[in-house]
């Protein structure tokens, strides 16, 4: 079945592409999760997208090849910090935040598709993601980030996770934390524009997210939990990903899919383990 | 006499034009066990803040360890345990061994690893507070007076001289309460820490401190629990601004 990916250049870099955002998007979406700041990746996806747009239109009015990719990563850690920023002039109402980036995102991707006239398949492919819109330097690129994310969260993974677990006593312990949240949000910026090309705006939240609710019901632990979700993440990517492929259909919606089936298999399974231990402790 | 752990001098902090603390001078000797009362509204977290370096007074010095807080160079030579049974997040997917090991992160330094020795001291401290068999469960599933238990471990673990408890008590049951003085009895005369504890519990307290401290927006009182205890109604109406029943503990 997955003889095709092998056998063709485009498919073999969407599916190596694939596996390694099975692994970067789960890694920061468990931070994420237990921070809940879930809709900070929807918001950011969503000026991804604006960014995507600028380049497209700077490509077809103005011949501009910057690259929507390269486009869309700047904007996103741009949208990044403007997140931070909000975040402390709304001290009190932090989320408001996210509904002010995630608008203007889509204001401005408005704008910019209107200023270019519409795209045609091109857009649909960043919406939903494709199996075949991974170039060489895409890869490269996306390796690239991907090694420096895991580099970061391996050598910053117990100032992360003192921060996660309680911001007053990382602060009062004397960790630099709105330095490290700044950094992890970039990141989580970096990790977005990268997986945009293959699960799409709409949908690389999700990717973030679902794998992490999925082993947060059966995971022991922190780190547990962290290897679970990349476990749980890249069965998605993969099955998602074939499938898509021999059911012509956008990978992102068949991976998300994939994700709520082992999200609710998840569950089922957390419910048949505390029966018994219910049934033990009234007894 | 040795030098104190902490000097406030003429310390003033107002929020919002409103002065919470004015007038603020006390010092915390070393290798006391200090309970801090007051009514609610009085200032007591202000107070713990100013000396956890979270808020900076609008006039007045702190000193820390005989330097001055801005100067003071180990974060890790204060512990602090906050109401945090109550108010912490308890869904975290997080184990007592993960939780307490938080508590070494900034000892440790940035892009190091825990190692055997940190493992060690992590286990360790967890055994010091008696929850060595819940080491690697979530922390999620122990109950109140437990959590504040692993709580204290984390601020153990870095071997900190001054240990800040605010109001760690509240919400757990009265037999857990007991252990956790018994506790914090141990911490102050075998390790031969110094304790600052803000309770509402003056019952309990006044059996383990050493020195006790009023405080509404100034300092009432400060002496020993006998002489707290020898302090009538009156007394205190003027402290906490309203009229106090004693309710006196027989246990």
């Amino acid at each position: 079945m997955l003889a095709d990916f092998f056998q063709y250049d485009f498919l073999r870099y969407t599916f190596l592409t694939g596996l390694l955002i099975g692994v970067i998007a789960p890694l920061l979406g468990t931070f994420i999760v237990v921070r809940r700041l879930s809709l900070i990746a929807d918001a950011l996806s969503h000026v991804t997208l604006a960014g995507i747009a600028f380049g497209l239109m700077a490509e077809k009015k103005f011949g501009l090849m910057i690259g929507p990719l390269y486009s869309g990563m700047v904007f996103s850690v741009i949208g990044s910090v403007l997140i931070e920023k909000l975040r402390t002039i709304y001290k009190a109402y932090q989320e408001l935040a996210i509904p002010i980036i995630l608008s203007a995102g889509v204001g401005l991707s408005v704008i910019f598709i209107s200023i270019a006239d519409g795209f045609n398949t091109d857009l649909f492919n960043y919406l939903f993601g494709s199996v075949s819109a991974v170039s060489k330097n895409d890869f490269f690129m996306i390796l690239g980030i991907s090694i420096f994310v895991v580099l970061v969260v391996v050598f910053l993974y117990k100032e992360l996770f003192t921060l996660s677990f309680d911001e007053e006593h990382a602060t009062i312990s004397g960790l630099h934390a709105k330095r490290i949240h700044l950094l992890f949000i970039v990141l989580t910026a970096l990790v977005i524009a990268a997986s945009i090309r293959i699960v799409g705006v709409l949908l690389v939240s999700a990717l973030m997210t679902l794998p992490v609710a999925a082993s947060m019901r059966l995971a022991k632990g922190f780190k547990q939990m962290m290897l679970l979700s990349i476990l749980f993440g890249e069965l998605s990517v993969i099955i998602g990903l074939v499938s898509g492929y021999y059911l012509s259909i956008p990978p992102g919606g068949t991976i998300v899919m994939v994700s709520i089936i082992i999200l609710l298999i998840a569950i089922g399974i957390k419910r048949i383990r505390s029966k018994p231990e219910k049934a033990r402790n009234s007894a | 006499m040795t030098e104190p752990v902490v000097s406030m001098k003429n310390i003033r902090y107002s929020y919002e034009n409103k002065n919470v603390l004015a007038n603020i001078n006390f010092e915390i000797p070393q290798g006391s066990f200090m309970g801090l009362v007051g009514p609610n509204g009085g200032g007591k977290t202000t107070l713990v803040k100013l000396i956890l370096g979270l808020l900076k007074p609008d006039q007045g010095s702190i000193h820390i360890f005989n330097e001055p807080i801005n100067k003071l160079k180990d974060q890790n030579k204060i512990g602090f345990v906050s109401q945090k049974a109550n108010s912490f997040n308890k869904g975290f997917p997080a184990t007592v061994f993960e939780v307490v090991s938080a508590g070494l992160t900034s000892k440790i330094g940035y892009f190091k690893f825990i190692n055997k020795a940190h493992k060690s001291k992590i286990l360790e401290t967890i055994d010091q507070v008696g929850m060595l068999d819940y080491a690697y469960e979530n922390i999620g599933n122990l109950s109140g007076g437990q959590q504040q238990r692993i709580f204290i471990a984390r601020a153990l673990v870095s071997d900190p001289e001054l240990i800040i408890l605010d109001e760690p008590t509240v919400g757990i049951d009265y037999e857990n309460v007991k252990r956790f003085y018994e506790l914090l009895h141990q911490l102050h005369h075998v390790q031969n820490k110094t304790l600052l504890l803000v309770t509402h519990d003056t019952g309990t307290m006044t059996e383990y401190a050493t020195d006790i401290v009023c405080l509404n927006k100034t300092l009432h009182f400060h002496g020993n629990p006998e002489e707290y205890s020898s302090l009538t109604e009156k007394d205190l109406s003027q402290f906490y601004g309203h009229p106090v029943n004693i309710v006196t503990h027989n246990h």
